[in-house]
């Protein structure tokens, strides 16, 4: 089961003059969590659409363990759209076991899942109410109904959290990570980061419709620069300024956080800081995923003229 | 089409069939339909019914005998006993006897509030002269009887070299009338039925959840084909309301036997029109997002359906051979209102009665093609209304 990957590669496409995306390259593995993030227009929506035939691609491909993507295939994916839609006025249960036949599903498979899913998500009692007549929370749960009543393979939404109450998010995210024990490979944007670090094994980050990073939580924020945050509480301000490959990241009041650049010496620092009178603590900081998409995002402008220059030196 | 996709058809048509059902205005629109062919017989069978109201006439008891000849002479006359002369001539100054009549030495003595009823005097005027007429036999030693029977004997045989036309072929124009409104009417209700069902499907989004499962083509044809489905239904319930009170109302007697022909002729150009038309109102929806919009990219499908049936109506009744009417029969989307006007008119040869169906069935086969592809390509795109060439043109 965990060998089979849904691969995104490759995928380009453009809407007119825009470039929406341009070679779109990640996989995700059956089994696992993986978040989608970047800012808005990034490129998300598009990829999902994509990988769901909903938009055709102008170049690259989507796999599904290791066979392209086909019409067959995405009956079996779970898929929330950005842009909500339920027939307004057609009864929530009903709706459900309409698009699970959609789906291959018999009448009566149909019928169960529907019961199975909105007990789960806790909108049963509304099973018999128009989808128009539903608070948007309870339209958002029925949504997200509709994207596993038929016992996806594979999960793909579209910011999914949004909209939702915490309790909501709970059960949302237990859904997602029961599905993912399940083997079932689960894909899905948002803009909440917290969720995303708490939730996922993997995250991917977009820009201008590029990958720019995409691993492991734990490993991203490894992989940033060392940071570290020292309290000493007689220091100076600016004590750390001078130090030999240090950033000062943020010292308002109270504890300094102090960025490190590759191979700088954090004891040089331990000693400039009790140089200054006691020190209460001394302690390595990951940077927060959050902190790695603003360093990503602030990258952007610098960086995007560099991509719009080798895309052009590739063409000519 | 292989099996998920006839499912896939299936499904979106059932779907598409049970909401319509269940929606008033349908409901409504229905029951308005059934009222207004039901009423129609009603009116048409009292138009035809209402006869003479009864005349009521007051009679001696001596004189009862009068009442016989009288109601034979005129099936209205109801005739009532008065105690006396006073009564009677009391009842008809109230207005409750028409006319209160005695029998007199030569003759009848009628007394009225005003004048008689011209019906009334000649039914009068017959039974004096018929006693008269008896009293004379009786009198030469004849039988009064007999006389009148051999009288009665005597017919008039007509023999008319131009037979006039008989009120069945009025009938006929009449029901032929009525079931080309009922087709115009499906269209006109179903067509735009579609394009709304479309533009629902796009502005609350559920497009983009559908099509990640089936594709643009499916969706449309099985909204087609569950649309069609409810005109045809519309078609028979109206059809058989209209069917079972025209007999019970007696405005339609002619054996339907010889209207099989133009049923079937009706129904195989409602099949062809509503392929042609629905498909192309499928598309239309499609070019916007908001049932406002929707008028506006509808009306160049409406619009030849429209222009046909005024064409037809007014022109076909007095100049059923007008040759701009033949012309535009033969041109599909002209032919699917006019082609059947004209073969129940019996103004159409068969070759072109053919020849139209064919290309009008030829031409809605191409439009499955071209109506999917500007499907296609705006059904997903939001927003601002896309063009036709838009639609066509996007890849
Ligand atoms: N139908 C369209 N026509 C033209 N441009 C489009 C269209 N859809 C998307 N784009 C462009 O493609 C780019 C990527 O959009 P996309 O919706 O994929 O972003 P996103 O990452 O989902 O953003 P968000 O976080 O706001 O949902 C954007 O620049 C957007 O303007
Ligand atoms: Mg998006």
């Amino acid at each position: 089961m965990g060998h089979r990957r849904l691969e995104v590669d490759g995928v380009s496409k453009r809407y007119g003059e825009t470039v929406a995306l341009d070679a779109m390259t990640f996989d995700v593995h059956a089994g696992e969590i993986f978040g989608f993030v970047g800012s808005n227009g990034a490129g998300k929506t598009t990829t999902m659409r994509i990988a769901l035939g909903v938009l055709a691609a102008d170049a690259g491909e989507v796999r599904w363990d290791g066979a392209p993507v086909t019409h067959r295939t995405r009956n079996r994916i779970g898929y929330m759209p950005e842009e909500r839609g339920l027939y307004p006025r057609m009864r929530a249960g009903e709706q459900l076991e309409y698009l699970a036949r959609l789906h291959g599903l018999s009448r009566s498979e149909a019928s169960r899942a529907t019961r199975q899913w909105t007990e789960r998500l806790g909108v049963a009692s509304r099973i018999g109410d128009e989808v128009q007549k539903l608070s948007l929370g309870n339209q958002q749960r029925v949504q997200l109904a509709a994207a596993l009543v038929h016992d996806p393979e594979i999960l793909v939404l579209d910011e999914p959290f949004s909209g939702l109450d915490p309790v909501a998010v709970d059960v949302m995210s237990q859904v997602l990570r029961d599905k993912a024990d399940a083997g079932v490979p689960v894909i899905f944007s948002s803009h909440q980061l917290e969720l995303v670090e708490r939730l996922c094994d993997r995250v991917g980050i977009v820009r201008s419709g590029a990958m720019v990073a995409c691993g492991a939580v734990g490993e991203l924020r490894s992989g940033g620069a060392e940071r570290i945050l020292v309290d000493a509480p007689q220091a100076p301000p600016g004590w750390a300024a001078g130090l030999p490959g240090v950033t000062v990241v943020g010292d308002a009041t109270g504890p300094t956080l102090l960025e490190l650049a590759p191979g700088a010496d954090d004891q040089a620092v331990l000693r400039a800081a009790l140089a200054t009178g006691p020190v209460r603590e001394f302690a390595r900081r990951l940077p927060s995923l959050t902190d790695l998409f603003r360093h990503v995002v602030s990258n952007e402008h610098t960086e995007h003229t560099e991509h719009v220059e080798d895309t052009g030196g590739t063409a000519a | 089409m292989n099996r998920t996709a006839r499912e896939a058809v299936g499904l979106i048509a059932q779907r598409e069939l049970t909401m319509r059902l269940r929606s008033r205005a349908f409901r409504i629109t229905l029951v308005l339909m059934v009222l207004m062919v039901v009423g129609m017989n009603i009116a048409l069978h009292l138009a035809h019914n209402s006869g003479p109201s009864i005349i009521r006439i007051g009679l001696l008891r001596q004189d009862t005998a009068l009442s016989a000849p009288l109601q034979a002479a005129d099936r209205n006359v109801a005739a009532v006993t008065v105690p006396d002369l006073a009564s009677g001539q009391s009842d008809v100054r109230k207005g409750t006897l028409a006319a209160f009549v005695r029998s007199g030495p030569d003759g009848l003595a009628v007394t009225v509030a005003k004048t008689l009823d011209p019906t009334l005097g000649g039914a009068l005027t017959t039974v004096a002269r018929e006693r008269a007429l008896a009293a004379q036999i009786i009198r030469l030693g004849g039988d009064p009887v007999l006389v009148a029977r051999a009288a009665g004997a005597a017919t008039v045989h007509v023999t008319s070299l131009q037979p006039p036309a008989p009120a069945r072929d009025q009938q006929r124009l009449i029901f032929g009338i009525v079931v080309r409104l009922l087709l115009y009417l499906t269209f006109m209700i179903c067509g735009p039925l579609i394009a709304q069902g479309v533009v629902e499907e796009k502005s609350s989004r559920v497009v983009e959840l559908l099509l990640a499962t089936v594709r643009p083509w499916q969706l449309m044809v099985g909204k087609v084909l569950g649309t069609g489905a409810l005109g045809l239904l519309q078609i028979v319930v109206v059809g058989g309301a209209g069917l079972i009170s025209a007999r019970l109302a007696r405005t339609l007697t002619l054996p339907l036997s010889g209207s099989l022909g133009t049923l079937a002729w009706s129904l195989a150009w409602f099949l062809a029109g509503f392929a042609l038309f629905s498909l192309l109102f499928a598309a239309a929806g499609s070019l916007v997002s908001r049932q406002e919009d929707l008028s506006g990219v509808q009306f160049p499908v409406l619009a030849p359906i429209i222009i046909a049936w005024v064409l037809g109506i007014s022109t076909l009744p007095g100049h059923p051979d007008s040759g701009l009417v033949a012309a535009l029969s033969m041109v599909p989307f002209f032919a699917p209102v006019l082609m059947p006007m004209r073969i129940a008119l019996g103004t159409a040869p068969v070759w072109q009665a053919f020849t139209a169906l064919g290309l009008t069935l030829l031409l809605a086969f191409l439009m499955v093609r071209l109506a999917s592809r500007i499907y296609r390509n705006s059904v997903l795109r939001s927003g601002a209304r896309v063009t036709w060439r838009e639609a066509l043109r996007a890849a």
